[in-house]
């Protein structure tokens, strides 16, 4: 078995098991905790729990101007490498055929002057995120090894896939072998590793924070305070 | 010079538990702590530090360690090791450390002196973590291991045997007496019938009689059927700040079961942010189900019987500036009222740079104008505070929180600050109109 037919075969496997496993096992573990009910009486004209949540989830999408401008540039930094990274993952046209090979689904693919733009955005913001991290004192103060190894981590597979975009996408599709191996094998294998690095570490923010969001607003929405 | 030989360490310590048993007693009490909200929170920061931001010890004083999400981290430490769903794992393969009782006298004064649980990092926070309830209960751990700074312990001690940090209940008639006489208002005591049980907090049962006073005169006016009680009468309840579940559901309990017993409809609270809190919002998780009496805060009051024509002002028609009290405002829901009575005092409101929700913090909530460890920090915060006053250019500064406006005064004095720091209940009995 070569490191590539390794790559995307056993180890796809055991990471995507890895991955919805982990995810559903955390996901489950935390919303199956006790609730405690609010008994004290609503404010009058307070939405519905649902709409405060849904509220809530839409504001913190932004600061709040009283925040400006310190929150701006960490807010943008944020988007910017979130947006790129899900440009990249679900718009780049190799990305897209091997999505459609492993789940049998496909769109079209963004052009890639677009993925080019979207991979530079996002391997600046990632420095510049870690740039911060290190050089910030709150930041530093903060900071645990979840914090570094999901930087890495999730730095990784861009990287690596960078390296491999050495020409356009359409050329790469149309061949009947892949020419990279080594690199193929390289990239796959540090995008498994962010897989199976998913549920243990803080990238299950991303499942978490709807519902952060949505308990304090749903808190705050019952005190009469549009959070 | 050497400090460190002589600098008195930032931590006290109550009763006599071994180390052991202190970090046993608050790990044990985090892990309570955990149900879904709190899981949710703690595992949703990606460690931003965008609350640094937003509180007001971090922006004054440029310390990291005041970092908000930061002062949870023994708190988040037990819930990756005991309560989450890799707990386990976690344990184990040894990832997040067992908080050591150094860590937790440590973080004593990040809990208790250089947080006033005011929620400002709430709004801030992009995951939308509610800081300020999880220092809350955080806090609970912290008085379990005998782990509180010693002014507030003090005060819970007093609280716990006489139903108030100010006095005993039992002196509470005649220090109204006293009260009625210097204001020259009729306070009921201990009426065995009446639709209003009033509440007090510890201030105005001493420095601030004024405003016990203006309550009277306002009640007075509007014909209720009101009384103060020696069964339930502080409000502030120290058990709430301190951390003490116990003392928060006995102080709780007195204010709901006197009003049950005399038959009051309505629980009157004072002039005072962590009252509400604990009274408005909290009361119920103690009574087990929805309270047989409605509670309102002061500021909820006077909007009502204005509104009502139940009372009337004269318009005094000059500029303030209004402080809004955290727990009022930000978490109590209660910004356009304070603004309504305002505004029926015909003042012309000139806005702080920061205020109603996003206003800055007196920096004594939750015990820190209490606790004389802390007070190089509430200085620091009130010249922020006072700057932001002193750009207004108003000509009064007024708020609604009793403990605000005792942290500010104590500010001002220090600062030699000439502006007098005004209650919005004693600016309403002042000018009422005939």
């Amino acid at each position: 078995m070569t490191l590539l037919e390794f790559a995307r075969g056993p180890a796809l496997a055991f990471a995507l098991a890895v991955f919805v496993i982990g995810v559903l096992w955390r996901l489950v573990g935390v919303l199956r905790l006790p609730r405690r009910p609010d008994l004290s009486p609503a404010r009058e004209g307070a939405p519905s729990a649902l709409a405060a949540a849904w509220h809530a989830n839409v504001r913190a999408m932004w600061p709040r101007s009283a925040f400006a401008p310190s929150t701006h540039f960490i807010t943008l930094n944020g988007y910017a490498f979130h947006v790129g990274l899900a440009l990249i993952f679900f718009g780049y046209a190799p990305h897209i055929a091997f999505i459609r090979r492993v789940t049998g689904l496909s769109w079209p693919a963004l052009p890639d002057a677009v993925m080019y733009v979207a991979a530079a955005v996002t391997i600046v913001s990632l420095v510049l995120a870690g740039a911060i991290r290190l050089t910030s004192p709150v930041r530093r103060t903060i900071s645990t090894a979840d914090d570094w190894i999901t930087w890495t981590i999730t730095f990784l597979p861009v990287l690596t896939g960078m390296a491999l975009s050495i020409e356009p996408s359409a050329r790469i599709l149309a061949r009947e072998r892949v020419l990279y191996e080594g690199p193929l094998a390289v990239h796959l294998l540090t995008l498994e590793l962010l897989l199976v690095w998913f549920p243990f570490g803080k990238l299950m923010h991303a499942f978490f924070f709807v519902f952060s969001r949505g308990a304090t607003g749903m808190r705050f929405s019952h005190r009469g305070v549009r959070v | 010079m050497n400090t460190t030989a002589t600098a008195k360490p930032a931590f006290d310590r109550q009763g006599d538990q071994s180390d052991e048993a202190r970090v046993d007693a608050a790990m044990r009490t985090f892990v309570s702590e955990f149900g879904i909200t709190a899981a949710v929170h703690l595992e949703s920061c990606v460690k931003c530090g965008l609350c640094a931001e937003a509180c007001h010890f971090y922006r004054t004083t440029g310390d990291p360690r005041y970092t908000p999400i930061h002062k949870l981290e023994p708190f988040r430490r037990a819930y990756f090791r005991e309560a989450s769903p890799l707990a386990p794992l976690v344990r184990k393969l040894g990832l997040v450390r067992k908080p050591t009782i150094g860590d937790l006298e440590q973080w004593q004064e990040l809990l208790y002196d250089s947080c006033t649980m005011c929620g400002r990092c709430t709004l801030v926070c992009p995951m939308g973590i509610d800081i300020a309830e999880l220092v809350k209960e955080a806090r609970h751990g912290m008085f379990v291991a005998g782990l509180v700074p010693e002014r507030l312990a003090l005060m819970d001690r007093a609280a716990r045997q006489w139903g108030s940090p100010a006095t005993p209940g039992e002196d509470l008639p005649d220090i109204l007496d006293e009260v009625s006489k210097q204001h020259g208002v009729p306070i009921p005591c201990d009426l065995a019938s009446a639709d209003i049980l009033v509440t007090a907090a510890p201030a105005e049962l001493s420095e601030h009689t004024r405003a016990m006073a203006a309550a009277a005169k306002i009640l007075n006016r509007t014909g209720e059927r009101w009384t103060m009680h020696q069964g339930g009468f502080d409000a502030s309840n120290i058990g709430f700040n301190n951390g003490d579940l116990e003392l928060q559901e006995k102080l709780t309990r007195s204010l709901v079961d006197t009003a049950v017993k005399i038959g009051a409809k309505t629980v009157l609270l004072p002039e005072c942010g962590h009252a509400y809190g604990a009274a408005r919002w909290e009361a119920a998780r103690w009574y087990g189900r929805e309270l047989p009496v409605r509670i309102i805060h002061m500021t909820e009051f006077l909007d009502e019987m204005i509104a009502a024509g139940r009372i009337r002002v004269e318009p005094i028609g000059e500029s303030a500036t209004f402080h809004d009290p955290c727990q009022i405002v930000r978490r109590g829901g209660l910004e356009a009222a304070a603004r309504r009575v305002l505004a029926a005092l015909g003042f012309t409101l000139v806005e702080l740079e920061d205020h109603g929700l996003t206003g800055f913090c007196c920096g004594g909530g939750g015990g820190v104008v209490s606790n004389q460890r802390a007070a190089p920090l509430r200085a620091r915060v009130f010249e922020m505070k006072r700057q932001q006053v002193d750009a207004t250019g108003a000509k009064r500064f007024v708020t609604s929180c009793g403990q605000c406006r005792i942290t500010l005064e104590t500010g001002a004095r220090i600062a030699k600050w000439d502006k007098p720091v005004e209650s919005l209940l004693e600016l309403v009995a002042d000018n009422l109109a005939d």
